[in-house]
């Protein structure tokens, strides 16, 4: 062996070696990186759920599971629906403006498809504990019913809408819905249907 | 001692010789602990890097048996805890030896890091030693959360839903992010397995080859003592730092002692206090985890409370979850932060000795605040005390320059 190494080539190979090795590293990374989505098994169980409204008396709420998250169902009576617009001034987003929390079907002072029906997903927008039911007035002066988050103290209105100064950012999420029958609504249904 | 030196130092042939020409086992004995200079003047602050050690062993094989007997399915997890608990045998004592483990780690390591800040061990030449130690520090955080998820109780699951949404505040990515660490539309049994793997094989291998790679970065540089001060700056003429003794047989020797009272303190937790008034072993955690109700009080385990009160002192998610995220890093750069002439508590003036008791207090109360309901006057002080923890950092730039320090002297001085 002599001195006469061919630094260009020397450099070339190294440069060529370390950009393929590195080529083959990121490659590599997909098939892991892609497996921690959620499997088919877990979007199939993801599937769109019915729900039995029928027997619901105003007022009443019952809870349902879709995805495995929590889902209010709540039918609002005459009464609680008048209660909506008495709250609006201690509300933070109170015309549904932020597009993320609801189907466009949902931008209304109800934020749902008829009036009387409520479905909001139960999860608080700060971490994501489940919010109490509080549907009495007061006794706090600017309480017209609504959810109540125990973790850190959140309060959402009878339509999940959220207050001012909370530590939530957003209204309580729609999830895509729509009625199948008058009676029985689909929770994670193409939200497109009516 | 002088004969086990010659023995080990110059094999005569036979087995160790044989060994050594194939693998450096009296090289290394030599190097980590027979012919390692530590100070002689350590004192009862540098007991705590080798207790961690001891609790890492003890998280080791308890979980290694623990592992054997538990079922990491959403369906089978909560029983199968419980099946530990009652039909394995001593199971009981394994799984509290685990539980206790966990929180003696964090108060183990807490101490060890304060012990660095008394006596500046993180100062140049050792920045790198500290910030292995705080990887180290965050992989046992991470460690610690997956594992509190594995009973599948009510704060294991309300706890990590609270966890998991901070990731969801990061803008754009956020949601996704969540759904790639859950693995599912909730927390589940997709996310528990998940947690499960991490918790056994991927963490504590991370854990492990991080405690090597900081014992050898340490004994490339060689430990700080309380005084600050550097010992190979003064060697014999046998090459031996004059203020240095060997760690293999004193140190170890005294190690040994510290390691003894630790573990009676240790078995008296286990046996008479294993859930600690709910400290250690909270109570909601006994019931099973139901997706429907929060229960009324969500707190982490006490080792995590002084980064949740600061979440919950701020009242916007995006910013809390930032808040809390540089409280955890900003100790990072303490290297740098810290400007002072003088390492060790020992010199440095009124400033910087005021700035440690503000935080140490701060720190403190924090951690009680963050058991506390968010409300009222507990949000106001964890605001203040966030501001005064994160003054310490972000001002000490500045009052350790100006800090009054004393003479620091050559060697290391005796106490007592």
């Amino acid at each position: 062996m002599t001195d006469d190494v061919d630094r260009n080539r020397r450099h070339f190979l190294a440069v060529a070696t370390a950009v393929t090795g590195g080529a083959g590293i990121a490659l590599a990374s997909i098939p892991f990186i892609t497996s921690l989505k959620p499997s088919a098994r877990a979007e199939a169980l993801g599937a769109p759920v019915e729900v039995a409204i029928g027997s619901l008396e105003p007022g009443e709420m019952i809870r349902v599971l879709w995805r495995g998250r929590l889902v209010f169902v709540l039918r609002r009576s005459e009464e609680m629906l008048a209660r909506l617009p008495q709250v609006t001034s201690f509300l933070d987003d109170p015309d549904s403006a932020n597009p993320d929390q609801q189907p466009t079907f949902a931008v209304n002072e109800y934020r749902s498809r008829k009036p009387e029906f409520l479905v909001v997903e139960g999860s608080c927008t700060h971490l994501g504990c489940a919010p109490l039911e509080q549907f009495e007035v007061g006794p706090a002066s600017d309480w017209f019913g609504g959810f109540f988050c125990p973790c850190h103290g959140s309060k959402f209105d009878l339509s999940g809408r959220v207050y001012k100064g909370v530590p939530a950012p957003t209204n309580l999420r729609v999830p895509p819905y729509r009625f199948i029958q008058d009676d029985v609504i689909m929770i994670g249904a193409d939200p497109g249907a009516v | 001692m002088a004969r086990i030196e010659s023995e080990i130092g110059t094999p005569k042939g036979g087995f160790l010789k044989w060994i050594d020409d194939r693998f450096p086992l009296s090289k290394t004995m030599k190097h980590h602990a027979t012919e390692y200079y530590a100070s002689k003047n350590f004192n009862f602050w540098y007991f705590f890097g080798v207790l961690a050690f001891v609790v890492l062993i003890i998280q080791l094989v308890t979980g290694i048996f623990l592992t054997m007997s538990y079922k990491p399915s959403a369906a089978e997890a909560f029983a199968s805890v419980e099946y530990i608990m009652r039909d394995v045998e001593l199971g009981w004592l394994i799984r509290y030896m685990h539980s206790t483990g966990a929180s003696a780690f964090f108060i183990v390591i807490y101490l060890h890091m304060f012990r660095a800040m008394l006596y500046g061990s993180y100062r140049k030449p050792r920045e790198l030693i500290w910030l292995i130690g705080m990887l180290i520090f965050f992989a046992m955080m991470a460690e610690a959360f997956a594992g509190y998820l594995l009973p599948w109780g009510q704060m294991s699951y309300w706890g990590a839903q609270v966890i998991i949404s901070l990731f969801g505040a990061i803008p754009v990515i956020g949601e996704t992010l969540v759904e790639y660490i859950r693995g599912d539309y909730s927390i589940s049994d997709i996310t528990l397995n998940r947690f499960f793997a991490l918790h056994v094989i991927a963490l504590p291998m991370a854990l492990v080859a991080l405690v090597f790679v900081h014992i050898v970065a340490l004994h490339e540089v060689g430990s700080n003592n309380p005084d600050g001060v550097e010992i190979k700056d003064h060697k014999g003429p046998d090459g031996v730092p004059l203020d240095g003794v060997a760690f293999h047989p004193y140190h170890t020797s005294k190690d040994l002692v510290a390691m003894i009272v630790f573990l009676m303190f240790f078995a008296g937790v286990v046996f008479f206090a294993p859930e600690m008034g709910g400290f250690f072993l909270e109570y909601a955690n006994f019931d099973p985890a139901d997706t429907r109700v929060t229960p009324e009080h969500i707190q982490p385990v006490w080792y995590f409370t002084p980064f949740y009160a600061m979440l919950r002192a701020v009242p916007d998610k995006l910013i809390g979850a930032m808040t809390m995220g540089a409280a955890v890093l900003l100790p990072m750069l303490l290297p740098w932060l810290d400007r002072s002439r003088v390492k060790s508590i020992r010199y440095r003036g009124w400033l910087y000795k005021s700035a440690l008791a503000i935080f140490t207090v701060s720190f403190l109360v924090l951690g009680w605040l963050g058991t506390q309901p968010a409300s009222g006057l507990y949000v106001l002080l964890a605001r203040v005390f966030t501001a005064l923890y994160f003054g310490f950092f972000l001002l000490m730039p500045y009052y350790t320059v100006i800090d009054k320090t004393k003479p620091v002297p050559d060697r290391v001085v005796w106490h007592g």
